[in-house]
């Protein structure tokens, strides 16, 4: 079974983010970055599967230079190749032009498979993977939690979740495209023979003008900023013994659980 | 292009549900500001009794898409159905809730149209005759404002419970319109076989008092003691955000969210839990929320009663200790 897995690098969750002076987007020297939260099941869900039936797992990625970096820690993983599309920021925001990008490369390795992450943790739109797999014309699942496949992999059974811990199950024929929900499966370790074969690996880059996309993008960013808090609430300082004392009071006095 | 918003509604068991109130509030509120109508679209079979339910809560028109392969939730069949419809009335935009059905179809639709489509918005606002819609973006802790760069019709989910359902104008006896669609065309490429309960909740958390919910900041499996050591001396449940479940340190049943529990206990602890809007929809009722986290600007401030800032390891076991001591005062 030939898998593609579309990943993302995104800023590790717990930077603390500052602006550009455009407000157009977050300063990008000195980040350090991951690779999409759901998209590191994805992955784990393709290797698992061509361990299952044999094949081949290639990382695709659609972003600037530095996403070099996941790609190498996906192939560290296990995948067996990667390609880097490199593409400038502002035309990617739009996830229609990522998935006609995607879909491009796409034709070329002409997979049985592709798995994508659920959403982004940079953007957010929960839209990528099942516009790609309507550029191909396949069949999706969105938000998976559990892949069967039969014995000679060419169909699928899926479990989807939905909302109040319920799940849909549903069939659906290869080529197919799934976008991959967090927690479908435990996520390995890079191993020390992993981290030193990943950099023999081939990475392919692809120039973004190359691919001569048309349609323009539909969507762009205007600006980012902070999220306003609604409510006011207080900030209880010093040290914690003493931050501890005093939210201990309002236990007592205010929200009376002592 | 006409002068419509459509909106879907979202209906199961026969009931309308509640997002598509939320949808018709947001939808109404755009129209005003733009002069425009607003018409709720049904899809279905059988679907009368959905049609009059909304048609009995709006001023506007009521389209009512009923076919054998709308019966259930398909995706080919969804999108197909919704192209089709805006093909034929051109809207000037149609609005969803961003539900994880929309999750399914929308992107779908969106790339068959070649549109754009803006995700999970959290505001809108006009801004000299253009459309600007804010979401959430980098785990919430930055907003982001998007346009379209081309179009109507522009397609938009909204984020549920960032607009209120009573908002929406209700009373009324809105004609209900039958509108066409053939997907006698339509590949049904997949196909649904059965809903399965994920888990049985061995704990019910909405019942519970007081709880200490523990996020990915406690940092290792070990650390957990120290949360579990503070829900004892409270007397409190433990509860959890997702990423503590996939990991399995804890059972799916303490999972707090829109895919785990609803809670409202009169005081919650968030420790090391950001406050994605995912885990606020499963905690936002409870009366007090106290947050403690090492990020002053973690989004779980923003519905905090109170917040400490610091390091969970050292301010858990300082109130732990706190509590103790107030226990053997009063004793
Ligand atoms: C379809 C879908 C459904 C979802 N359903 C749910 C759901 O039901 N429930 C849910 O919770 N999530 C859900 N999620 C995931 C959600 O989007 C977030 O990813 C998740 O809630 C984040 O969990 P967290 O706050 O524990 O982790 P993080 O976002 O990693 O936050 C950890 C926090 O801990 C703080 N921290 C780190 N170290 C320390 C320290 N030493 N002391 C103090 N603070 C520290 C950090 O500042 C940070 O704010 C869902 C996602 C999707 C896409
Ligand atoms: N630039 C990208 N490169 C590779 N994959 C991407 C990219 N953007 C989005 N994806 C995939 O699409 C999923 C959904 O992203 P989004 O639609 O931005 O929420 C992600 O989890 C990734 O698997």
């Amino acid at each position: 079974m030939k898998i593609v897995t579309c990943i993302k690098q995104v800023p590790e969750k717990d930077t603390r983010f500052e602006l550009n002076t455009e407000d157009s987007w977050i300063k990008e020297q000195d980040l350090t970055y991951e690779i999409n939260e759901c998209d590191e099941y994805a992955l784990e869900e393709a290797l698992r599967l061509k361990e299952k039936h044999g094949g081949e797992v290639v990382l695709l990625s659609v972003g600037s230079d530095l996403a070099e970096r996941a790609l190498r820690r996906g192939l560290a993983l296990g995948a067996d190749r990667a390609i880097l599309i490199v593409a400038p920021r502002e035309e990617i925001s739009d996830p229609l032009m990522v998935a006609r990008a995607l879909r491009a490369q796409a034709q070329v390795e002409q997979p049985d498979l592709i798995l994508t992450g659920v959403r982004s943790d940079d953007h957010a739109f929960a839209q990528t993977g099942t516009m790609l797999a309507e550029l191909l014309h396949w069949p999706h699942a969105t938000i998976v939690m559990k892949v069967e496949t039969d014995e000679v992999g060419k169909t699928l059974k899926v479990q989807r979740e939905l909302e109040a811990g319920l799940l849909e199950e549903v069939a659906l024929a290869l080529p197919a495209l799934l976008t991959i929900q967090q927690g479908i499966n435990q996520v390995r370790y890079a191993s020390l023979k992993g981290i030193m074969t990943a950099k023999k690996k081939e990475l392919r880059r692809v120039d973004w003008i190359s691919l001569g996309l048309s349609g323009g993008k539909k969507i762009q960013i205007e600006r980012i900023g902070f999220p306003k808090s609604e409510k006011k609430f207080e900030i209880i300082g010093g040290s914690p013994e003493h931050a501890a004392a005093v939210l201990v009071e309002k236990m007592k006095k205010e929200m009376k659980i002592l | 292009m006409s002068d419509l918003i459509l909106l879907l509604a979202e209906h199961g068991g026969g009931r309308v549900r509640l997002p598509t109130w939320e949808c018709l509030g947001f939808a109404q509120g755009l129209a005003s500001q733009l002069k425009k109508h607003v018409v709720t679209v049904v899809l279905g079979k059988d679907i009368d009794s959905i049609c009059a339910e909304i048609a009995a809560g709006q001023q506007q028109s009521v389209w009512k898409v009923s076919a054998p392969e709308l019966e259930s939730y398909n995706p080919d069949y969804f999108s197909a159905a919704l192209g089709q419809i805006v093909q034929q009335a051109r809207p000037y935009a149609f609005v969803f809730s961003h539900t994880y059905r929309t999750i399914d179809f929308a992107p779908k639709l969106a790339a068959a149209l070649d549109i754009g489509f803006i995700s999970d918005v959290i505001r809108c606002r006009v801004e000299d005759g253009r459309l600007l819609f804010l979401k959430s973006a980098f785990h919430d802790k930055l907003t982001a404002e998007l346009s379209f760069c081309v179009g109507p019709p522009y397609l938009v989910s909204i984020q549920i419970g960032s607009f209120p359902a009573d908002a929406a104008q209700r009373g009324g006896n809105a004609p209900v319109e039958d509108k066409f669609v053939d997907l006698s065309a339509v590949p049904n490429r997949r196909k649904m076989l059965q809903i399965v309960q994920a888990l049985k909740n061995q704990v019910d958390l909405s019942k519970a008092e007081i709880i200490v919910a523990v996020g990915r900041g406690i940092g290792k499996r070990e650390n957990l003691k120290i949360a579990e050591e503070l829900a004892a001396v409270l007397g409190a449940e433990i509860g959890a955000s997702r990423p503590l479940v996939d990991m399995e340190w804890l059972p799916r049943d303490r999972q707090i969210g829109s895919s785990g529990q609803t809670v409202a206990p009169r005081v919650y602890f968030a420790v090391g839990v950001s406050g994605a809007i995912q885990h606020i929809v499963g905690m936002k009722n409870a009366a007090f929320v106290v947050a403690i986290n090492k990020d002053p600007n973690a989004p779980i401030f923003k519905i905090a009663n109170y917040g400490i800032v610091g390091d969970l390891l050292e301010v858990v076991p300082a109130l732990t200790e706190a509590v103790k001591q107030q226990r053997a005062q009063s004793a």
